[in-house]
């Protein structure tokens, strides 16, 4: 925890970052080598030292732009931000936290709602049956997206191709991961 | 030789073809490979992104069945699969705390011992030591090896090959006789897991890597991760639509090229599974 | 029988403040062998001194505890007081009631009870003092200074001028350090080398000044006054009296394709070669790593050629011993390469330089005579592109300052190539313009508005080559960080400015300490700049941290006048507060057992031997022996000790325990 903690605002989206992933909001100081080298930074409305420069004002407005950006569900995880960062500020670790955060407060940009469905319909397929079924995953998405027709031209060369099963692969100890989504999805309350 | 081995779920599924290889290679150098009991999805992206209690937890389970079952090293080929183990072996060693924690939710006892193995690190290991009179075919061709993100970064917690410009692969490539060509976007994000979310952003970032690879004139882009391949190669028709072009550009797992080159059929390392035909024999 | 006398000082409000100063003098002033004393408003006054004079005189004290601030502040004004009223200086001790008590307390009974203790204690400790007298010891009045950089130059000439004899000692082969590499200089844009080769001239012809270039300090030795130390002059293979400078051995040497290090490796020079064409002094040396002689045993085209026959192939080093008084470190800087960089490349690629680089090709000496040319294909670049902070304010990198001269020299760059290439374009990626100097800011804002040099407020994330172009991948702060690629011909990093390869080597050879960085430290950040924590050295220049010219000047002349002051005196006087080992009549001579454990642990080197001889001359016992010189009294032999046979003056174990004592007794 940062030296400074009296000084910073307890009720901040910064100050919930230090406690929960560690990561020091103050230590950017806006040389934008993670936007430079962020391969989605065009696509995103804040790139990532906007973010860090939102959150370091410890402003209740602006920790709401952070969390309904599209920009936290665009981070691809690629981890160059971090690799470049000349201050090592783990901009990774601290976007998963903030998706998680805009989740739990209903904030995710409506926009965003896609790439959400998707994370989810893979975490079911999971639920189900402990691994991967690629095509439960697809038709689950479909059914949440309401994207029905995409990727039509897909599945037809993968099954030929051997690269499409009709039957999921189930586990043995499947009670084992329901017990596992039980204590961390159900419970945690980002089901 | 006996090693653990984590397939994860592409490898059974989409990526069935880097299965093959992986299998026909250790079957080539008399390795056998001892699948991990009852293995689960270490969660991949959406469970991080979701919820890392879970992120955690999946691995974990993973992990310690492979203790339970004394599988001391354990090859992960997935570079995805592997980025999840090992970031959950870093943060549980790194915080006790919560290591107790998600010994609690999964209900075991894991410890963090086992050693994970990437793909290049088990051919550095066990292949390339052995690979004198073996090669019958050289891969004579031009090659861009592309790492991806997971294979390299975060660089601290894989402490692996270098972030930038990393070049075991490339060594790999030019020990069974490719030229490894110089390559700017080795590194550069495919899109990962948003290929079905938001296909145009994947088309997008993939397009510009074989773009450059196919500017540099290489035969074939070199690849070990199935995240990476099925963005490459199964996305190809929809990064020629937003490109506007028409790349015939094969992408091979790095284990196919050594097939090859130790003269394995190209139907034994899976390559008539590809989207993009691969003139590469 | 003792009379000691108390002084308590409010120090304005700094004590009485929080402590009762009135109950303090009025306590101490009932306790046994004190005869006098009071409390004053500012005893550092004059009218407070005359009271501490006056007093002492009056009740004829033999000791005084001035109960006032830190001894760091008026240790030395309270002792001299005390002299004047005839009183020895070591007989006069501090009670540091202000930073050891009212300045950390609240103002409470307590608060005054511990001033009262740390009263006592001293009061017990001062009865026991010693009258102890000065150290002197004799001043060599010849300077060393090393390295003949602009600092080193400035600081040789300065002492050089009082009259004082200089040793200037250089490693390369030519004196002029990385100015003389420099192609015109900011903010002014005169000639480096225009006006820093008169300099090096004087320096030459200065009839108080000896110059060893190609030479190395070896080792050191002795304090301050009294140095020792041993250069090696590195053998140059030929005989410099003989030597005319003609240079038909550096034109006639077949081996010419070494990378010319005053170039950085942008051409190429001979194996018999003189840096470059203003050289101080303008004779060759042989290259020995990369001669054809030496390393196949045959050629000597050089020796053939030579008119004067000044070639030495078989000339050894020469190792030479100097007494010298005080020593002026000018060992400069040096800057991080390209090949630092991984996101730029690891180096790889030929058209992103340095900084020194840039200079090189912008200096009308340099390898393109001034021409902004590629360094891959020649051609004159049209799109260029500077990066400011290329490793400096870079934690992730292990450097976290700024290099200071960065900014600047960007900004001259930026202009110098605009200058020179009308229609091309320059981009700068900065994050800060740090300019802050006598007309600097004017420059930096000169480049941006009337050579239109388009600066962009963000880092670049990385570059590559394709199609012989350098893509450069950053962004636009400014702009809500929008992405900003630009296809270059080529980039200039401005890499951080770092220490000498060889700073620690040589800091650990003067016994001067070094920041985590390996710059030369000052004494205090502040108020000590110029010298180290070793007494008679000092620092000039970039070898402290990144400067520039006039910094470094401006330092090199402090530095000058450091030991100028020095070599003022005849003799020098020390505070004798040193550690002696005990001296007892023969057969014994000392309880030293001579173990020479101190001096093992003495980070002073301050521990001798010292033989007792029967009057044939066999030695009969060997003891230790504290050179008075060296020693800093810092008590580390005292308390290894193991026969208690060494003992610190002013701070004897007697005096500790005695005031330890006193704490643990009530009063």
């Amino acid at each position: 925890m940062s030296h400074s903690e009296h000084s910073i605002e307890r009720d901040s989206l910064a100050y919930a970052i230090e406690k929960h992933v560690e990561v020091h909001a103050q230590k950017c100081y806006q040389c934008g080598k993670c936007s430079a080298g962020c391969p989605v930074a065009e696509e995103m409305d804040l790139p990532p030292s906007l973010v860090m420069r939102l959150l370091q004002t410890e402003k209740s407005s602006n920790d709401d732009k952070v969390l309904r950006s599209e920009s936290i569900w665009l981070c691809l995880t690629c981890e160059m931000c971090l690799s470049r960062c000349p201050m090592e500020i783990d901009i990774p670790s601290m976007m998963d936290y903030l998706r998680q955060r805009s989740r739990s407060e209903k904030k995710v940009n409506p926009k965003m709602k896609n790439i959400v469905s998707f994370h989810k319909a893979f975490l079911h397929s999971i639920q189900y049956t402990g691994r991967l079924f690629e095509l439960g995953l697809i038709l689950d998405y479909k059914r949440q997206s309401l994207k029905l027709t995409q990727d039509m031209m897909l599945a037809p060369k993968m099954i030929s191709n051997g690269k499409l099963h009709f039957i999921p692969e189930l586990l043995k100890d499947m009670p084992h991961i329901t017990k596992i989504f039980k204590k961390t999805i159900v419970e945690g309350g980002s089901k | 030789m006996k090693i653990g081995v984590y397939p994860g779920c592409s490898l059974t599924g989409s990526a069935r073809d880097y299965n093959e290889s992986v299998f026909a290679l250790a079957k080539a150098f008399d390795i056998e490979l001892v699948q991990v009991p009852d293995w689960n999805c270490c969660g991949a992206t959406a469970a991080h992104n979701l919820n890392r209690e879970l992120s955690l937890s999946l691995p974990a389970r993973i992990l310690a069945t492979a203790e339970k079952n004394g599988l001391d090293e354990i090859l992960v080929p997935c570079a995805a699969c592997y980025s999840r183990l090992i970031v959950t072996q870093h943060e549980l060693k790194k915080n006790p705390e919560l290591k107790n924690r998600i010994n609690e939710i999964i209900g075991m006892d894991y410890r963090g011992t086992t050693k994970l193995i990437n793909v290049i690190e088990w051919i550095d290991a066990s292949i390339i030591p052995n690979l004198e009179g073996k090669i019958t075919k050289p891969f004579d061709y031009k090659v861009a090896c592309y790492y991806g993100c997971l294979m390299v970064r975060p660089n601290k917690v894989l402490n692996y090959d270098r972030a930038e410009d990393p070049q075991t692969m490339d060594i790999v490539m030019e020990k069974i006789g490719a030229h490894a060509l110089y390559f700017p976007f080795k590194t550069e994000c495919c899109g990962a897991g948003l290929s079905v979310s938001r296909t145009d952003t994947v088309s997008k970032l993939s397009g510009k890597i074989i773009e450059d690879a196919v500017h540099r004139g290489a035969d074939t882009l070199i690849v070990a991760c199935p995240m990476c391949h099925s963005n490459l190669d199964m996305r190809r028709p929809d990064i020629n639509k937003y490109w506007k072009s028409d790349f015939k550009l094969p992408v091979m797992y790095v284990t196919q090229a050594i097939g090859l080159a130790i003269g394995l059929t190209p139907k034994e390392v899976g390559l008539q599974r590809h989207f993009v035909k691969v003139n590469i024999s | 029988m003792a009379r000691i006398g108390v002084f308590v000082c409010h120090c304005g409000e700094n004590i009485s403040a929080t402590v009762d100063c009135g109950k303090v003098a009025e306590t101490v002033g009932k306790l046994k062998h004190v005869a006098f004393s009071t409390d004053y408003k500012y005893m550092c006054s004059d009218p407070g001194q005359t009271l501490i004079k006056d007093a002492i005189k009056e009740h004829k004290l033999t000791g005084i505890v001035v109960s006032a601030c830190s001894p760091r502040m008026h240790e030395p004004t309270f002792r001299k007081a005390a002299a004047e009223a005839g009183l020895n200086p070591f007989l006069c001790e501090m009670a540091n009631l202000r930073e050891h008590c009212s300045w950390v307390h609240e103002k409470n009974e307590m608060t005054t009870d511990k001033a009262i203790d740390l009263v006592r204690i001293l009061i017990e400790k001062v009865k026991i003092n010693s009258a102890l007298q000065p150290i002197r010891v004799p001043v060599t009045k010849t300077a060393l200074v090393v390295g003949g950089g602009i600092a080193g130059i400035q600081s040789a000439l300065d002492i050089a001028n009082t009259g004082h004899k200089v040793i200037l000692v250089e490693r390369s082969p030519s004196i002029g350090g990385h100015m003389s590499q420099l192609s015109e200089t900011f903010p002014t844009l005169d000639c480096s080398q225009c006006i820093l080769t008169p300099r090096m001239v004087e320096v030459a012809q200065h009839p108080n000044i000896t110059l060893y270039t190609y030479a190395e300090v070896e080792s050191l030795d002795g304090f301050i006054g009294n140095f020792t130390v041993k250069i090696r002059k590195k053998a140059k293979s030929i005989y410099e009296k003989d030597c005319t400078g003609c240079g038909l051995c550096t034109t006639k040497c077949p081996q010419k394709k070494i990378p010319n290090e005053f170039e950085e490796g942008l051409g190429f020079r001979p194996a018999i070669y003189v840096p470059f064409p203003q050289a101080v002094p303008n004779k060759p040396v042989i290259d020995r790593e990369h001669c054809t002689y030496y390393l196949k045993g045959k050629c000597k085209v050089c020796e053939i050629v030579c008119p004067t026959k000044a070639i030495r192939f078989d000339q050894p080093d020469e190792v030479i011993e100097v007494k010298i008084g005080a020593i002026v470190i000018a060992t400069g800087f040096d800057i991080k390469r390209s090949n630092f960089f991984p996101e730029y490349g690891f180096g790889k690629y030929k058209d992103v330089i340095d900084g020194l680089q840039f200079e090189r090709l912008a200096s009308a000496s340099g390898p393109t005579s001034g021409a902004i040319l590629r360094p891959s294909d020649g051609q004159v670049p049209k799109n260029i592109v500077f990066v400011a902070c290329a490793g400096s304010r870079d934690p992730a990198k292990g450097i976290a300052y700024c290099s200071k001269i960065c900014c600047m020299y960007t900004a001259k760059h930026a202009m110098l190539y605009k200058h020179k290439v009308h229609e091309g374009k320059a981009h700068v990626f900065y994050m800060d313009i740090r300019s802050a100097g006598k007309n600097y800011d004017e420059f930096v804002r000169r480049a941006i508005e009337e050579d239109y040099v388009n600066y962009i407020r963000g880092r670049v994330s990385t570059i590559y080559e394709r199609d012989g172009k350098l893509i450069v991948k950053g962004v636009d702060t400014l702009l809500g960080a929008q992405p900003v690629e630009i296809v270059a011909d080529m980039v200039v990093l401005a890499t951080a400015g770092v220490a000498n390869p060889g700073a620690e080597e040589l800091a650990q050879k003067l016994h001067v300490s070094y920041d985590s960085h390996k710059f030369f430290a000052e004494a205090h950040p502040k108020l000590k700049p110029v010298e180290t924590n070793t007494a008679g050295i000092f620092l000039a220049g970039a070898c402290q941290n990144p400067k520039d010219i006039p910094d470094s000047v401006s330092q090199a002349s402090g530095a000058a006048v450091k030991v100028a002051a020095l070599f003022s005196q005849s003799e020098l006087t020390r505070e004798p507060l040193v550690a002696y080992v005990n001296r007892t009549s023969p057969p014994m001579y000392s309880t030293c057992v001579g173990c020479f454990l101190c001096q093992s642990v003495c980070p002073y080197q301050a521990i001798e031997h010292e033989d007792f001889k029967t009057r044939d001359g066999k030695i009969i016992k060997t003891v230790a022996k504290i050179n008075e010189g060296l020693c800093q009294g810092c008590g580390t032999c005292v308390a290894l000790c193991r026969s208690k046979s060494i003992d610190l003056h002013g701070y004897s174990n007697n005096q500790v325990y005695t005031e330890v004592v006193a704490l643990l007794n009530d009063y």
